[in-house]
């Protein structure tokens, strides 16, 4: 294991920002430590490289204990959410940062900057400032930045919240291009489920300070361990108490013995894929997802009546897993 | 009024206050300081006690402002980077100067460093005498001038954040190479406004240095004593003529300020 961290516990006052948490993640590997705000991923990250204290637990990294090293000595990258650029120098001093401070000789350094500069697509703008680059610019220089020290994991604090959305999509497929080239252990912070599921290789829910579960993102969407992994990744519907994706019902204009009857809400338009929502007769509601083709097929429409059958669901009883 | 009527009125009463208050008086001065031509007031600011004066208002400036402005930095780094506690306490006290009049701050001085004072008589057994003389005088000049760089430098701290400390932090930076490199440069246009402030604070000190300074005439004597003093013995050439010299001085570094501040503001 790359990195490895055993029971760690951190509070804030009052709050309880981590309690107990484990995880570990392999050499090489791409992770994703998805929770909502406040679940303790970015304090994990932090303790990780050093910038926070747990106040209990270990961190291992390459298997040396690293729990009681200060940031510097930890050998990691960092890249923070708002890139936290050096404002007053220019890129190139930027990217040089961390090789200045370990003394190379200049020749070494300028050749590495400029082969970084490549590997961000920033050519040409070595000799601006911070200040006159834009968001995805400047996140990009941050991880040239980090990268330039050749650090043995690089750690992503929210590298792309601070962007807009179109930004967002097109670096985390560049960053995940990065990774099969560069192959440096890497943990990213991330609020977006699909953000996770596009890029990481391993996927790490965490929510209240715990983690809930952790594996691929496939497993994680297919075998969510509770009600709370499942419900964070992917949409859902609960109905009593089961739990069922929108892609999972079946729609029928005649009943069949096992289905429910409902009324359409709503039907919404979503490009290749229509969203129907629906009433049930208990008065419970509940989205379905469907292909466009077969949406015009049942020519459906608010107030029509139709029949309604979950494909798969879950029940979750007391934490355990259960179909 | 018409909204127009209105600025003008406005502006003519804000250029009056001024005119009358600022630019009238120091327009006098440089009126009598020249008034029987350049040869009396070069020579009024050219005797040894005048020069003196001026070499012991450089002397105070020469130490005062290093002093604070080490000292100003880091307080300021301590009052927003650290969380020991009595910050509070500490954050109030820096302010006192500002509150306290000088001449309660020169008194307070005696209290302590005059021979009858907490410290006085241990230091005039060993020889170092403190009131009545230069040590005094720098110490009341650190007092009155001790707020500037902190009041300058907290804000540009707080407004810079951490977060590029902690990425040089993980980039191998140690804590030092961190302050020289990130921090120095991130706060350096509200440190050097103020140094700026302090000196021009440390430069037209009275009050302070009146009470300890004894004002013995070529030896305690900085320059706005020996304006007062020339003053007083209806020397008035002499007092024009140096307050001429402090004006032109005041001038310069609040002409540096002004410049400074464009290049903060950009």
């Amino acid at each position: 294991m790359a990195i490895a961290a055993g029971n760690v516990c951190k509070r804030f006052e009052d709050f309880v920002a981590l309690d107990d948490v484990s995880i570990s993640v392999p050499e090489g590997s791409l992770t994703a430590l998805l929770g909502p705000s406040g679940s303790g991923k970015s304090t994990l990250l932090r303790v990780i490289a050093g910038l926070e204290r747990p106040d209990a637990g270990r961190v291992m990294i390459n298997g040396r204990d690293a729990t009681a090293l200060r940031p510097q000595e930890r050998g990691v990258g960092f890249v923070f959410q708002h890139y936290a650029a050096f404002k007053h120098m220019t890129v190139e001093d930027n990217i040089a940062f961390g090789l200045s401070i370990r003394k190379r000789p200049k020749r070494e350094i300028k050749a590495r900057v400029a082969e970084l500069l490549g590997l961000v697509h920033l050519e040409g703008f070595a000799d601006r400032y911070p200040g006159q680059l834009s968001g995805g610019q400047r996140q990009r220089m941050a991880l040239a930045r980090a990268l330039a020290v050749e650090p043995k994991v690089l750690l992503l604090d929210e590298p792309f919240g601070a962007l807009d959305a179109r930004v967002r999509k097109d670096l985390r497929i560049w960053l995940r291009r990065l990774h099969d080239e560069v192959h440096v252990t890497t943990i990213f912070v991330t609020h977006d489920q699909e953000e996770a599921m596009d890029v990481a290789e391993q996927i790490v829910v965490m929510n209240d300070g715990r983690v809930e579960q952790a594996g691929r993102p496939r497993d994680l969407y297919e075998h969510p361990a509770n009600e709370f992994v499942m419900s964070f990744i992917g949409p859902v519907n609960r109905i009593g108490n089961e739990f069922i994706r929108p892609h999972d019902f079946e729609l029928r204009l005649e009943p069949n013995g096992s289905t429910e009857e409902a009324m359409i809400d709503r039907v919404v338009h979503l490009g290749f894929e229509v969203r129907v929502e629906f009433s049930l007769r208990d008065g419970s509601q509940a989205w379905a997802q469907l292909a466009r083709a077969e949406a015009d097929q049942l020519e459906l429409h608010a107030g029509q009546i139709l029949f309604v059958r979950p494909d798969a669901s879950k029940v979750f009883t007391g934490g355990g897993a259960g179909i | 009024m018409s909204a127009r009527g209105a600025r003008l009125g406005l502006r003519t009463a804000a250029l009056g206050y001024l005119f009358l208050l600022l630019a009238a008086p120091v327009g006098l001065i440089f009126f009598r300081t020249f008034e029987h031509g350049l040869g009396p007031a070069w020579e009024a600011v050219t005797t040894p006690e005048a020069q003196h004066a001026f070499y012991l208002t450089f002397v105070m400036i020469a130490i005062a402002v290093p002093l604070n402005t080490v000292f100003g930095v880091t307080c300021a780094l301590m009052l927003v980077r650290s969380r020991m506690p009595g910050k509070a306490l500490v954050n109030a006290l820096i302010d006192m100067p500002f509150a306290v009049s000088p001449v309660v701050i020169g008194l307070a001085l005696v209290l302590v460093y005059g021979n009858d004072g907490w410290f006085g008589g241990w230091l005039t057994e060993r020889g170092i005498q403190v009131i009545f003389s230069v040590p005094g005088m720098i110490l009341a000049t650190i007092f009155v001038s001790l707020p500037f760089v902190v009041r300058e430098v907290v804000p540009v701290l707080r407004e810079i954040g951490t977060e590029q400390e902690q990425a040089a932090s993980t980039l191998g930076a140690s804590g030092w190479q961190t302050f020289r490199r990130v921090t120095l440069p991130s706060i350096r246009w509200g440190l050097t406004y103020g140094i700026v402030l302090a000196t021009a604070r440390s430069l037209g000190e009275f009050g302070a240095i009146s009470v300890v300074s004894g004002k013995l005439s070529g030896q305690t004597e900085t320059a706005t004593l020996f304006v007062e003093q020339r003053f007083h013995q209806f020397d008035l050439t002499g007092a024009y003529a140096a307050s001429m010299v402090l004006a032109v001085m005041a001038l310069t570094t609040l002409l540096a300020m002004n410049f400074l501040n464009r290049r903060r503001t950009h």
